[in-house]
């Protein structure tokens, strides 16, 4: 049957034949039943909730095939609920000395199984103690299970199991050392390579090593291998002493080592990128993009660049997509003119699948780290030639977007595209962009020869048969513009372009169509026509949206998280470039305008939608004025008003178009909320994003964005150990030029002891600094440490008050009592102050499981089953400080199915300090809303933001009662 | 982490398919026809790796086989291409220089070593010989099954006889 089912053909008929031949007696028929169930049927398939039970019954039953058999299974395919069900039987099979390790290595795999569809099942007490009993077995298959296990376990909570660390380092010396291996486990010579990666492997998720001898042990290891490994001639010994050789490569970087090892990696890297087998040039170059994760590195990475290009044209694809995510993960400010003009050449080479991908990264890196405008603008117009049909319209907005922002490059520009434009075959993008430039600047052009109004209308005029209708009304607008900065105006050109105008006004296209009657109108109007075909003015700063794009782009998750990181580190690089001040309103009759004619391939699709009533509207006679409430008139908006005006109803017309520009102003304030208009920058630094909302954030999560302004962003990530924190503050410069005046200044409150290190008192342009912070937690108490965070931007002080997120919640450790400890413990705290009830009235309606998760992400752990009522929560944590050391509070609620908004909690724990801070801090979580309501969308910060600043900075009380929004 | 385990042969015929995530019965034919159609038109000489939808693919060939196991993009790449090795040593071992056909016709016991190989995804045991020690356990059990009914059934026949 399985033969049959490999041949493709459907076997449903058979599922409930395999299924019950599991529970045969006789072994054959077992075994059939069994490979066949664990190759046809996936973990939710029905059947297999029949056979649970016999499974059970093999796996505690003394026959040890059986046993195997049923651990195999259950291995493979074990769902949920075979985790729920079989879990324990399973755990005793693991640590019964009796089993052969044939079983036990089968029931440690078959655990990790079950683990990894339901991670409570080796929630019990004291199991890292029995898995660290579990690394000191001899026998090394079983090990290599028990290693696998430990890996998941440790992946998911490395809190737990740092016992386990010391006998982690003590068999990978054991392994490297190849002392006491029997014969059968040596892989080509090299003992048990695979064992040595898991082991690698599973230290890598403890974040630090701190015990000094431990730690020397591990570095000796280390460098044993990164020292002894070379390239012999055998294949499979080679793969696998470079397996161990990665791995460990992957762990020295994760250790933070010694620059002196660190740069000893890069070298070894540097060689392996170099040889001639493909898979360890691939491997190095993979390895060589993580390291660009640790910090002081890039420098020395750097040396390689000309053999990371030579990659770039390898033959095959997969190591050609590592080495352009290298390329671009290492370009900076000194290297991007090489780097991306390397990608320029390579791009009229490289084959179709990677086009797109290279085009976008190149765009995205001549925006960032371009040294001057120009450059940036040549590199884009290359990029649209060689590769057009793989550029994006947001590629050409976003050159638009430049060369708008900068008179001094408007000419530039201009003369560069009508050169493009010459050549006999043109990208339809490149007419677009051309298009667009030229009838916005050309007339900065009217003196150089060659460039006359009639011999630029003619080069675009030429491209006219050949554009799709998308690209027809940049054209004809260029057109208008072109008209009217021709002073004094040229009847020739004047009675070409008419004609133009009047054969599209009967086109197809509703778009075109509107155009060329508005523009024949406005035409006509003779003088107005100036005022409404103004320069288009500065655009509003954005991000840039090539850098969301590639946030959101389909990329495979190795390159995305490339791009994310960059994203990161770099939040709004492009923004500097051109930060002058806008003149913005001053040519425009309108100020909503600008985003009118960029956003017109867009528009187009909403279009068709309106195409059909509009047709209607223009079959009703209104040619010349389109009603301003249509909704394709907001296209056109700044065009209308003007004429508008004009128009004999006066007033009424100019109102009614006020209440267009206002819908239009709407999307517009929407586009802009997520960064701050130029304007308002320059009267004071605004933080990008809601400080409080943040601090929310930061309180359930340990890592994250604490603080972040158009020149710096303050990231922070955190680590808890009982009463122990460990904070480091990432302080990012995000400009081109230094911070300076850099201050951080703790105000603790009197339960914590905090101690910051130094921060420097300049950050370097584009760097990032790190400040650790160690806390250590005193006493239970709600109040809430304060960062005094100043530096200087140019003239700009900034000064900004941040909570910390180290609250009380981070001291918590979540802990499952079952029902025979909760009770006693529960009774044995009666009455105040060690038990605490309270009413609670106002809380923030929310069915149960909400609340629960809420407690859940608190650390506070609920423990079902343990209150007969259903509308009650019992939880327990256990919190840590140094007063009261670990300490258990028991926590119950009961809440009032009928009214939400109220309940009843009573609270106990050993310590009355604890057990009321504690109650007051729950109230606060479930009666405020910890995640702040969403502001008004406008780009005024949040109130809670806008109050910080002007609190004086040396009254802590005053400070906390502004922050305790 | 594996995914899973695929044996497709040069023309594209699917030999051996092991599934240790969920894939439902549509995704796994998907996940079949777009391989086979990424891994067999590689040419000679390149890496053994390949990305595809976010997960690394890993492939070996031997003579006209292809093995194929699928990692987490972090996973460690030439462990699992000595995984690969390690498991075609073994079967290579059992049946005394492996071939496709033997693949074809025994199926089953490419899938009784893959077990003892890999559970849930994880190499399970780095030892060939204890591997094929605990293969040959099995086959002999099944033999012996056999004789018993086999010596059942002629015993009935002999009782009949009388």
């Amino acid at each position: 049957m399985l033969y049959i089912y490999m041949l493709g053909y459907d076997v449903d008929f058979g599922h409930m034949e395999a299924v019950s031949l599991i529970s045969a007696p006789k072994y054959p028929e077992k075994q059939v039943g069994y490979i066949v169930t664990s190759c046809l049927l996936n973990e939710n398939h029905d059947f297999l909730r029949l056979a649970i039970n016999t499974v059970r019954n093999d796996i505690i039953g003394r026959n040890e095939t059986f046993q195997c058999l049923a651990l195999t299974m259950v291995g493979n395919i074990g769902g949920r609920e075979f985790a729920e069900s079989l879990a324990p039987d399973v755990q005793k099979l693991l640590l019964s000395s009796s089993c052969r390790p044939l079983v036990r290595k089968k029931a440690a795999l078959c655990l990790l199984r079950l683990f990894r569809k339901n991670p409570d099942v080796v929630n019990v007490d004291g199991w890292a103690d029995r898995m660290a009993q579990l690394l000191d077995e001899r026998d090394l298959g079983v090990l290599t299970s028990s290693m696998s296990l430990l890996v998941a376990l440790v992946s998911n909570n490395h809190e737990a199991y740092w016992s386990c660390l010391p006998k982690c380092v003590k068999t990978l010396e054991r392994l490297a050392r190849n002392q006491d291996i029997p014969q059968e486990y040596t892989y080509y010579g090299i003992p048990s390579p695979w064992l040595q990666v898991k082991t690698m492997r599973a230290l890598q998720y403890f974040p630090t090593i701190e015990d000094p001898y431990t730690r020397r042990t591990l570095f000796e290891v280390l460098q044993r291998i990164l020292m002894g490994t070379d390239v012999v001639k055998n294949v499979n010994k080679n793969n696998a002493s470079h397996a161990v050789l990665f791995e460990a490569l992957a762990l020295v970087m994760h250790l933070d080592a010694e620059k002196e090892m660190m740069s000893q990696c890069v070298a070894l890297l540097g060689k392996f990128i170099a040889v001639r087998e493909p898979n360890i040039r691939y491997l190095g170059l993979e390895n060589m993009t993580r390291m660009l994760m640790v910090t002081d590195v890039q420098e020395i990475i750097k040396r390689h660049q000309a053999q990371i290009i030579t990659s770039l044209k390898d033959p095959d694809i997969s190591i050609r997509r590592r080495a352009l995510d290298l390329l671009y993960g290492m370009c900076d400010v000194t290297n991007a003119k090489d780097i991306v003009e390397e990608l320029l050449q390579y791009l009229s080479s490289a084959d179709f699948t990677m086009r797109e991908e290279l085009s976008l990264k190149a765009a995205i890196l001549a925006e960032k780290f371009a040294p001057d405008l120009s450059w940036y603008v040549d590199v884009i117009l290359q990029l649209i030639d060689k590769a057009g049909d793989f550029i994006s319209d947001d590629i050409w907005f976003r050159v638009v977007q430049f060369v708008t922002n900068n008179d001094d490059l408007q000419p530039y520009a201009a003369a560069k595209v009508k050169e493009y434009l010459e050549k006999p075959a043109v990208h339809e993008t490149m007419v677009k962009v051309s298009a667009y430039i030229l009838g916005e600047y050309s007339h900065l052009l009217a003196r150089r020869p060659g460039c006359s109004p009639k011999e630029i209308f003619a080069i675009l005029h030429e491209k006219l048969p050949t554009v799709s209708t998308t690209t027809i009304p940049i054209l004809l607008s260029a057109y208008a513009k072109i008209l009217m900065h021709t002073q004094p105006p040229d009847q020739e050109l004047q009675s070409q372009i008419w004609a133009i105008f009047n054969k599209y006004e009967s086109c197809i296209d509703a778009e075109i169509q509107q155009r060329a009657v508005e523009y024949f109108a406005l035409c006509q109007k003779g003088a107005a026509l100036m005022d409404i075909l103004a320069e288009m003015p500065k655009f509003p700063e954005r991000k840039s949206s090539l850098i969301k794009r590639a946030e959101y782009s389909e990329a495979d998750t190795a390159e995305q998280s490339a791009i994310k990181l960059r994203a990161q580190q770099q939040p709004s690089n492009a923004l500097v470039v051109t930060d002058q001040p806008p003149a913005n309103g001053a040519t425009s009759p309108v100020p909503v305008g600008p985003l009118s004619l960029v956003m017109v391939p867009s528009m187009i699709t909403t279009e068709d939608h309106t195409s059909t009533d509009q047709a209607l509207s223009q079959q009703n006679g209104s040619l010349t004025k389109v009603d301003p409430q249509h909704p394709s008139a907001d296209l056109l908006g700044d065009l209308l008003g003007p004429l508008a005006i004009e128009g004999p109803p006066g007033a009424t017309v100019q109102s009614e178009h006020n209440a267009v520009s206002g819908l239009e102003g709407g999307p517009d304030a929407v586009d802009g909320s997520a960064i701050v208009p130029v304007e308002e920058q320059r009267n004071t630094v605004q933080p990008i994003g809601n400080i409080a909302e943040r601090f929310h954030a930061l309180c359930l999560k340990d890592s994250g964005v604490l603080y972040e302004d158009p020149y710096i962003q303050i990231g922070i990530k955190a680590e808890w150990r009982a009463h122990h924190g460990r904070l480091v503050l990432f302080l990012g410069n995000k400009n081109t030029a230094p911070l300076v005046s850099v201050q951080a200044l703790m105000l603790p409150p009197a339960h914590l002891k905090m101690e910051l290190s130094l921060v420097p008192d300049t950050i370097p342009p584009r760097a990032q600094v790190q400040c650790p912070l160690e806390v250590v937690n005193l006493r239970p108490s709600r109040d809430v440490a304060v960062l005094d965070f100043s530096y200087k931007f140019g003239t700009n002080m900034v000064n900004v008050k941040l909570r910390l997120p180290a609250v009380l919640n981070k001291f918590l450790q979540p802990i499952p009592v079952p029902g025979e400890e909760f009770f006693p413990q529960w009774r044995s705290l009666s009455g105040p102050p060690l038990k605490l009830q309270e009413v609670v009235r106002g809380v923030r309606p929310m069915p149960l499981p909400e609340m629960a998760n809420l407690l859940n992400s608190f650390r506070l752990m609920i423990c079902p089953g343990l209150d007969p009522n259903p509308n009650n929560l019992v939880a327990s944590t256990t919190f840590y400080s140094e007063s009261t050391h670990a300490m258990l509070c028991l926590i119950r609620i009961e809440t009032d199915p009928a009214d939400r908004t109220q309940l009843r909690m009573t609270l106990a724990s050993g310590d009355p300090t604890l057990t009321f801070e504690l109650k007051e801090f729950i109230k606060e979580q479930l009666i405020t809303i910890p995640t702040a309501p969403p502001q008004s969308p406008a780009p005024a910060p949040p109130p809670a933001a806008q109050a910080t600043p002007q609190i004086p900075p040396n009254d802590p009380a005053a400070l906390l009662a502004g922050l305790l929004s | 982490m594996i995914h899973f385990v695929l044996l497709i042969s040069r023309q594209g015929k699917v030999r051996l398919t092991k599934w240790y995530s969920t894939y439902s019965k549509k995704e796994r034919s998907k996940v079949l026809r777009e391989l086979s159609g990424v891994i067999l038109t590689r040419g000679p000489r390149l890496c053994n790796f390949v990305e595809w939808r976010g997960l690394k693919v890993v492939y070996k060939r031997y003579a006209s086989l292809y093995f194929c196991m699928c990692i987490d993009p972090d996973g460690n790449e030439l462990e699992i291409l000595e995984i690969i090795h390690h498991y075609v040593e073994v079967l290579d071992r059992y049946f005394g220089s492996v071939c496709e056909l033997d693949l074809i016709y025994n199926f089953h016991k490419a899938y009784y070593i893959l077990d003892e190989i890999l559970i849930s995804g994880e190499l399970q045991e780095s030892s060939k010989r204890t591997v094929v020690r605990s293969v040959a356990a099995q086959d002999s059990l099944v033999e012996a099954a056999k004789e018993q009914t086999g010596s059942t059934i002629s015993n009935i026949i002999a009782h009949a006889a009388k």
